[in-house]
């Protein structure tokens, strides 16, 4: 399995573009956070709890959750991504919000919203991962109990090869694999799993574990920037 | 066999685990899952023999029975007044917890509070997150008058008033300014002129982002006495 | 009525200062950064004190209009998203939004910051259109100003992507050319809360203006748009002294821009 050919960008195939993570950054926010890994920029901002209408959307017992992920107009490799949404988005913010729902505590927040909003400022793929790992953060600033921080990360097959951290070219690859993976680290528990390609079931057993360790590292990463809010350092 | 993973007053943030084993017990947002102890917010450790306890540095306000707060009035109906206390839903202030007075009802009930009034009140009772109930009988509970209304962490709050209100006088000394600090997060302060508000709000500014270091008091007073006006 | 909040913060300007100890004719301090998407053809993000706007650029090559077959075209959307504010809602584009959209697009389409005819590549046929996407995410107030600070240092930074054959544009590459920007105009927002006229509102002093007046402004000092807003009228003799305001602090505004 050991394949010491590089891949397009260069990295070894379970190497993690360099990350950047940054907490508190939208003040009018309940709780916000900013991640960057290689190309790709989130910003997540969650406000709430704060009452959610129409009223009967509301939950008798416990807080609701409710994510938007939304790509800035600009922010494609491409074209211009036209403002008001569309289907892809839809889809991102439900699989977003059943990622983050697992660790979430809600239950004093019953008739109410937390609301997250994530935003992608510049894309170079990994855009849905890079938004849960943002909001997770987001979440955290915002105090709002969970049972561990999320952390999500794409892993996938480009080049023949199985591969972490998937970028814009090797995601586009004709007969690749993509497999956006979110996960509590702490539980081993996957809170997001999608895939699209050919795989084999030793295939996503090796991915799985691939995911895994990207996984802890981007932890750390997340770990940092709230301890680095929260004692002053920034 | 276990073992505590985390020192008195750590930092930690949600998802850490403070202790192994079953021989700890989980105190506030301090959350049991299987053998392991974890810590549910960003916060900071507090160990009192076997019981580890995270004191919060984040989180938002929660209304519980006998808080005071300061809350604004939205709405006036026939039977009391609806306050935004920032929470998710309003609390109500009824005729019978408004005033000492006998309020008919019917009567003109702006004359007591109008909408856009900033109420220093407290809640008298929590039904469920939707039904709350303020009032206004109670040492210091008023209608305060002209200031600023600014929020602050709710979290921070018992660290900005201080043991005995010791923090919030050293305020009020120094700048002369007159403060309000509700248990909600908002602040309503009012002073004879601007540098002095501004000194308080950058001494409560201080106390908000180094809430959970030791001897704060004394460098809160190092600050007033370096920063103080004329 | 007594309004506590604002009857303080008139006695504060009473006495000539502002809640934050400004002057009346203080801006915050206002900071640009270029290029902070690398998928916009241009970007740049501005920050007004704790207000904080992002604009990007994006370049479509499309047929020209109609009636204005040798021109190309420019588009200038704002979108208030809930993430810069607990006041702003998801959904279409509240007037809000529309207003701030068209007020910022007016000054720098009537201000002919473009050469539109320098944006055809083939009468009739082929032009490129300007799209400029803007997005606050905190709203700490004065997010006009904010907005056309952002569109136009997006625009300095602007450079044509790659045409490729048969008119495809490869956005992975640069030309290296820049677009041909004519003219730099720049809004410019004046308000009135009770007799006092002040520059760069923050959020609380917006919740209390009575009037305000959105001005845009070019090189020379000339007026290129104009939107009055707020509860309040305003006369003669105070849109006089409001415009001037506007004109002098847009020489300041400007400086933040060339650098």
């Amino acid at each position: 399995m050991v394949n010491v050919t590089k891949r397009i960008d260069g990295r070894k195939q379970d190497e993690l573009r360099p990350m950047e993570a940054k907490v508190g950054i939208i003040k009018r926010a309940n709780g916000s956070a900013m991640f960057k890994i290689g190309n790709t920029i989130a910003i997540a901002a969650v406000y709430g709890p704060r009452e959610l209408y129409p009223g009967f959307l509301q939950h008798p017992t416990k807080g609701i959750l409710r994510c938007e992920y939304n790509m800035m107009a600009f922010s494609g490799s491409g074209d211009r991504v036209k403002p008001g949404g569309s289907r892809r988005a839809k889809e991102i913010s439900l699989v977003t919000q059943r990622a983050l729902l697992p660790v979430l505590d809600l239950s004093a927040y019953a008739g109410a919203v937390i609301d997250v909003f994530i935003e992608l400022v510049q894309t170079d793929a990994g855009t849905r991962c890079a938004g849960i790992t943002a909001a997770a953060m987001a979440l955290a600033d915002a105090g709002i109990p969970m049972k561990d921080l999320i952390t999500a990360v794409s892993v996938g097959k480009a080049g023949g090869k199985l591969v972490t951290d998937l970028n814009y070219l090797e995601d586009s690859e004709e007969g690749g694999v993509d497999l956006p993976l979110a996960m509590s680290t702490r539980t081993g528990q996957v809170t997001l799993l999608q895939m699209d390609g050919i795989l084999s079931k030793e295939e996503l057993k090796e991915l799985l574990a691939l995911g895994k360790k990207a996984s802890e590292k981007i932890k750390e990463v997340q770990v940092k920037a709230l301890l680095d809010k929260f004692s002053g350092k920034e | 066999m276990s073992k505590l993973l985390v020192e008195e007053r750590q930092m930690v943030v949600p998802g850490q685990v403070l202790a192994e084993g079953m021989d700890y017990l989980p105190g506030d947002l301090v959350l049991r899952d299987k053998d392991v102890l974890v810590s549910q917010v960003v916060g900071v450790v507090g160990v009192n023999g076997r019981l580890i306890r995270i004191t919060p540095l984040v989180g938002t306000y929660v209304p519980k029975a006998g808080d005071i707060v300061i809350g604004k009035v939205v709405a006036v109906g026939f039977s009391g007044w609806r306050i935004d206390i920032g929470w998710a839903f309003e609390a109500n202030l009824g005729l019978k917890d408004a005033s000492s007075d006998f309020i008919d009802k019917g009567s003109d009930l702006t004359k007591y509070f109008a909408v856009g009034d900033y109420l220093l009140t407290q809640i008298v009772n929590v039904a469920s997150t939707k039904i709350i109930d303020v009032g206004m009988k109670g040492p210091g509970l008023r209608k305060l008058s002209p200031g600023r209304i600014f929020n602050v962490g709710a979290m921070k709050v018992p660290r900005i008033i201080g043991k005995q209100g010791s923090m919030i006088s050293l305020i009020k000394e120094y700048t002369g300014c007159k403060v309000s600090v509700g248990q909600n997060g908002t602040v309503w302060l009012s002073g004879d002129n601007v540098e002095n508000e501004l000194l308080a709000i950058s001494a409560i500014e201080l106390i908000e982002k180094e809430s959970y270091t030791s001897g704060l008091t004394e460098r809160v007073k190092t600050f007033l006495e370096k920063n103080k006006n004329g | 009525m007594v309004d506590v909040v604002k009857e303080h913060m008139l006695s504060i300007l009473k006495k000539g200062k502002r809640s934050d100890a400004r002057g009346f004719e203080d801006f915050r301090e206002i900071k640009i950064e270029y290029n902070i998407s690398k998928s916009a053809e241009g970007s740049a993000k501005v920050s007004i004190g704790d207000t904080e706007v992002i604009a990007g650029v994006k370049l479509e090559l499309t047929e020209p209009f109609p009636d204005t077959p040798d021109e190309g075209g420019i588009m200038i959307n704002v979108e208030l998203r809930p993430m810069s504010s607990p006041d702003f809602e998801l959904g279409p584009p509240s007037h809000e939004a529309i207003e701030l959209s068209r007020v910022v697009d007016r000054a720098i389409r009537e201000g002919h910051a473009l050469d539109f005819k320098k944006l055809c590549l083939k009468k009739g046929e082929s032009c490129w259109m300007v799209i400029i996407d803007i997005y606050p995410v905190n709203d700490a107030g004065n997010l006009f100003d904010a907005a056309g600070l952002a569109a136009m240092a997006a625009l300095q930074e602007t450079k044509f992507p790659k045409i490729e054959e048969n008119n495809v544009v490869n956005y992975k590459e640069s030309s290296g050319k820049k677009l041909p920007l004519k003219a730099m105009p720049l809004c410019c927002t004046v308000v009135k809360i009770g007799d006092y006229f002040i520059v760069d509102p923050d959020n609380e002093e917006e919740k209390e203006v009575d009037a305000k007046l959105v001005v845009g402004i070019l090189e020379d000092g000339n007026l290129c748009s104009m939107q009055k807003t707020g509860e309040m009228g305003l006369d003669a003799n105070e849109l006089e002294k409001m415009v001037d305001l506007a004109i002098k602090k847009t020489k300041e505004l400007r400086k933040v821009l060339s650098k």
